[in-house]
């Protein structure tokens, strides 16, 4: 970690190891439904008692499809948005409490937002745009420009052409690499990525990918991956975690999930990527319909209405995480838990019903 | 392009799509340079300043004394000897009076959306980005003087307040506060949910310091360009004012003043008659074509 | 006659402030009952041609040359009543945001009876009766009380659903469809994709598909065509192309997808970024991020080649490849 003396330093790894980086537990976040004057009043229940944890160094993909409730944990976790209960917990301190400042948190963690324009101020130059959150932390303009300096070309950008440039100068992939260098500029410890390369073609997109894949090991950073596309999360990610309708329904380690998904929805997500192989086009859609609007989500476990394998118990029972095989790999559904009542959970193997 | 081959693996995205030979440019830097290339504008402006260098220099002109008439000379024709746009219903000379008048109604029209502009823009940012309870608090003040149509709110206060310039000019900064309030809240809270907001939090910076490096930049060009296409209103209503006694006094050289009392005219002498009136629509419609070329000029990604 | 569409040396350029040569050179076929995919990155060049096809460029901004004909019709000549009577019964195109395309203030159902009734002179009563039909035949559950809902109470995958028989309301012979599919959730992705894919059996009509997802384009397509900095680099049966790629960029673009790669090793990836075209390309666009560029590449254009039937490809190595099996 060769980083310039004069860059802030990274925030001091307290817990060791095996203390996750970052620890999410209960995480709440609702928002008002403006309705008509008489009409009563609705919740969209963005994010609902969501627990998580990321491990130092690991990378903790999010997937899930419009209204899951993966941007808005983002938002929450990234305080742009208080929850409205829950704890965040960064390398074992409380965050917002005594332990750890609202201040001091933000240090820690730095965000990459999907739109590479709009995440950049058109006014500013690409140095100016890095220097900010440095100068804001009361570097002096002289080091944070060498800072800016030494992250653009750590990202690709050479300084003498780059710096002096203004947003709308640079390409799609440029402008996402700058804001990169940015979030970098505070020497974080976890990034948050809210489907930063969404937007960029792919044959950008495979070098931004490289990037952040390099500027981990260099930088010794832990990332939240958010994204709608499985292919790149699977690339990207230790450890997934499938989110529907602001809950999570499944999580687990990659080659697990992809191998042995246990949750419906996670299966139909899996099966409803285009296939790359021209004999082997899909040739029924997994899913019916739309997602369903988060606003009043349904009773018991929220995917039943649109589940192939619904049955009476599911509208009335929320299904717990349970764990699919091992530990690390649990779901939220009523045919892998023994005894909930499902037809489908009768004919578990017995070593998972006495687990 | 053999330029970019060597560009080492590192910094893989060689700079194919963004030339290296051009310098880059600031924005308004841009701005102006697009707005040069604008004729319609260029025309605009020059014919503005001509108006005001004419309105600042008009006593080292060698023109006629603007309050002097003579009852013997009274309502010449245009191109009449001696008195080329003829004089009015006081025998005084229209030149003169004409470009002496263009400093109060210049000064009369433009004070107020100057003054308007500073107040309207500190509380529509306030509103905009605060949010919630203060936004409110602010933005339906506003709304109710915003109800009122406003030559109405405009005669309303100024009759309230009495006659006179320095009135005319409170109660046209009080018509046009609300609108540009308005216009500057509206914009704020779009800039203010922009992600490089978001990113200006998370890196910990005050409200204070993204106000000031991340927000005015970005409100002020299109709150400048609403403030621009007011000038014009602004120099009508305080013609209005005027026109209606609750302005200017007589016989002060003002266009709106002047265009009521040659009003008496109108039949004999219709060209002298209209002159003020013209002025009045010359300087404003070039204020609006002005305010439309910025407004182009300034919107970078078209 | 087989060809519905016949594209060929097409030239668009965009003038203005800056000027944007968009299309350079572009020939291209559709056959009948065939899906075409035009695949590309941003400013490839591919909504360019998918709108000139169907007249869609501002005329004072745009300068197009080359020919298009559809059905032996010169579109670039059309004017007035025939370009009407060319948009809809002929050709016809779905959007990527289905939420610009309808019109929020009009019912689903009445947008589509209107588009009948002017295109066909029909009865109101008739018209509606098809829009009903149309609402049944893109698969919209409990139709009938679908048709009174406006655009925005419908949801994306729906939306998109009415915007295709609106599409589809005429019957017209091709169908032009720009990245449908971009803005929809996976799962909706892949129903709208299948829908797609049975209604032009159903039809009999004819598909151009513009996508910048390689997936995507293989869901759909019979044939496919890779577009680079306004031309088209490659065409030919998708099941060739994704087999064995023999244009650079084409190689590149089905490496870097992070589908194919292993976790743990860096994707393949195409270097620098596509081209600004604010002028003729003089040379092969793709030179300056060219893996296996050579010194001729950067000094004039490569030639179109045919290294099998019906498979095109615009590249030099390819000629030479071509030149030595010859021998």
């Amino acid at each position: 970690m060769d980083r310039n003396a004069a860059s802030l330093p990274q925030l001091e790894d307290l817990g060791g190891a095996a203390q996750p980086l970052l620890r999410v537990e209960h995480l709440t976040k609702h928002f008002p439904v403006a309705g008509g004057l008489l009409a009563k009043r609705r919740t969209v229940r963005a994010v609902d008692d969501v627990t998580f944890a990321v491990g130092k160094g690991e990378t903790l993909g999010i997937v899930g499809e419009s209204g899951c409730g993966k941007s808005t944990t983002a938002r929450v976790l990234m305080q742009l948005a208080p929850p409205d209960s829950g704890e965040i917990l960064f390398d074992g301190m409380l965050v917002g409490g005594r332990d750890m400042s609202i201040a001091e948190f933000r240090r820690g963690v730095q965000m990459v937002f999907q739109d590479s324009y709009a995440s950049l101020n058109p006014r500013l130059t690409v140095e100016q745009s890095i220097t900010f959150g440095l100068k804001a932390q009361g570097i002096s303009g002289a080091a944070a420009r060498k800072v800016a300096r030494d992250l653009l070309s750590k990202v690709g950008l050479r300084p003498e052409i780059f710096a002096e440039r203004y947003p709308h100068e640079i390409s799609g992939g440029q402008r996402q690499r700058v804001n990169i260098a940015r979030a970098l500029a505070l020497s974080p410890r976890l990034v948050i990525l809210d489907e930063a390369v969404s937007a960029l073609d792919k044959s950008v997109e495979a070098q931004v990918l490289n990037l952040l894949v390099d500027l981990k090991t260099e930088f010794g950073l832990t990332y939240l991956f958010i994204s709608h596309d499985l292919n790149v999360v699977r690339y990207m990610s230790d450890r997934v975690m499938v989110m529907y309708l602001g809950e999570v329904v499944e999580y687990g380690p990659v080659e697990s999930l992809w191998a042995r998904a246990a949750h419906p929805y996670t299966r139909a997500l899996l099966s409803a990527m285009p296939s790359i192989d021209p004999d082997r086009r899909t040739q029924t859609a997994p899913l019916a319909g739309d997602p369903p609007n988060p606003i009043d989500p349904p009773s018991g476990c929220r995917f039943h209405p649109r589940c192939p394998h619904a049955e009476p118990v599911c509208a009335q029972t929320k299904p717990p995480l349970f764990a699919v095989e091992d530990e690390a790999h649990r779901a939220a559904c009523l045919m892998i838990v023994p005894g909930s009542g499902h037809s489908a959970s009768a004919r578990l193997p017995s070593a998972m019903r006495d687990a | 392009m053999d330029a970019h081959v060597n560009v080492t693996a590192m910094s893989e995205p060689g700079p194919a799509d963004a030339p290296v030979n051009r310098a880059s440019r600031g924005y308004w830097a841009n701005v102006a340079r697009r707005l040069s290339r604008d004729k319609t504008s260029m025309v605009c402006a020059a014919i503005l300043l001509l108006i005001f260098l004419a309105a600042i220099l008009a006593p080292w002109m060698g023109l006629a004394d603007p309050y002097k008439g003579s009852m013997i000379r009274r309502l010449r024709h245009l191109g009449a000897p001696g008195f080329p746009l003829g004089t009015d219903e006081l025998g005084r000379d229209m030149i003169a009076r004409l470009i002496y008048g263009g400093r109060l109604s210049l000064f009369i029209g433009m004070s107020p959306v100057v003054l308007a502009f500073v107040l309207g823009t500190s509380l529509g940012l306030v509103a905009g980005y605060a949010g919630g309870k203060v936004n409110t608090a602010i933005m339906r003040t506003v709304d109710v003087l915003f109800a009122f149509p406003s030559v109405l709110l405009a005669i309303a206060i100024s009759g309230v307040l009495g006659a006179g310039v320095l009135n005319s000019i409170v109660s046209l900064t009080i018509v046009f506060t609300p609108q540009i309030a308005r216009v500057a809240e509206s914009v704020t809270t779009g800039v203010r949910n922009m992600d490089f907001i978001h990113a200006a939090r998370a890196s910990g910076a005050g409200d204070f310091t993204i106000i000031r490096d991340h927000v005015l930049g970005n409100v002020l060009g299109p709150i400048f360009v609403y403030a621009t296409g007011l000038i014009s209103v602004s120099m009508i209503l305080a013609a209005g004012l005027s026109f209606l006694g609750l302005g200017v006094k007589p016989p002060e050289p003002e266009w709106g003043l002047m265009l009521n009392t040659l009003r008496t005219a109108i039949y004999t002498n219709p060209w002298v008659a209209a002159l003020p009136g013209a002025m009045i629509f010359m300087v404003s419609i070039c204020f609006n074509l002005l305010s439309d070329g910025l407004r182009s000029a300034m919107d970078i990604r078209n | 006659m087989s060809a519905l569409v016949e594209i060929s040396d097409l030239h668009v350029r965009f003038v203005g402030e800056r000027t944007v040569h968009a299309i350079n050179g572009v020939d291209l076929t559709l056959n009948a009952g065939e899906t075409l995919g035009l695949l590309g990155e941003s400013g490839s060049g591919k909504s360019v041609t998918l709108r000139a096809l169907l007249r869609l460029l501002p005329k004072r901004r745009t300068v197009i040359s080359g020919s298009i004909r559809v059905l032996d019709q010169d579109v670039l000549a059309l004017d007035g009543e025939a370009l009407s009577r060319f948009r809809g019964r002929t050709v016809s195109m779905i959007f990527q945001e289905p939420a610009l395309a309808l019109d929020p203030v009009y019912s689903i159902g009445s947008q589509i009876a209107e588009t009948v009734m002017r295109h066909e002179g029909c009865s109101r009563a008739a018209a509606d009766q098809r829009a009903l039909e149309m609402l049944n035949v893109v698969r919209i559950p409990s139709a009938k009380s679908r048709l009174a809902a406006y655009p925005h109470e419908l949801s994306g995958g729906m939306r998109q659903r009415a915007m295709i028989a609106l599409a589809l309301s005429c019957k017209p012979k091709i169908l032009l469809a720009d990245e449908p599919t971009t803005a929809l959730d996976a799962t909706v992705q892949i129903q709208i994709l299948l829908l797609l894919r049975e209604l032009q059996r159903e039809f009999g009509m004819s598909v151009i598909f513009v996508t910048h997802d390689i997936g995507v384009a293989v869901e759909i397509s019979d044939r496919l065509a890779v577009m680079y900095g306004g031309q088209i680099v490659e065409q030919g049966a998708l099941r060739d192309i994704i087999r064995a790629p023999s244009h650079p960029y084409t190689r590149g673009l089905l490496g870097s997808n992070a589908h194919a790669a292993p976790k743990g090793q860096r994707l393949e990836t195409i270097p620098g970024a596509p081209p600004v075209l604010d002028a003729v390309p003089r040379a092969c666009p793709f030179a300056a991020r060219c893996a296996v560029v050579e010194q001729r590449c950067n000094l004039q254009p490569p030639p179109v080649v045919e290294i099998a039937d019906g498979r095109l490809t615009r590249c030099f190595l390819a000629a030479g490849q071509d030149a030595s099996a010859m021998n």
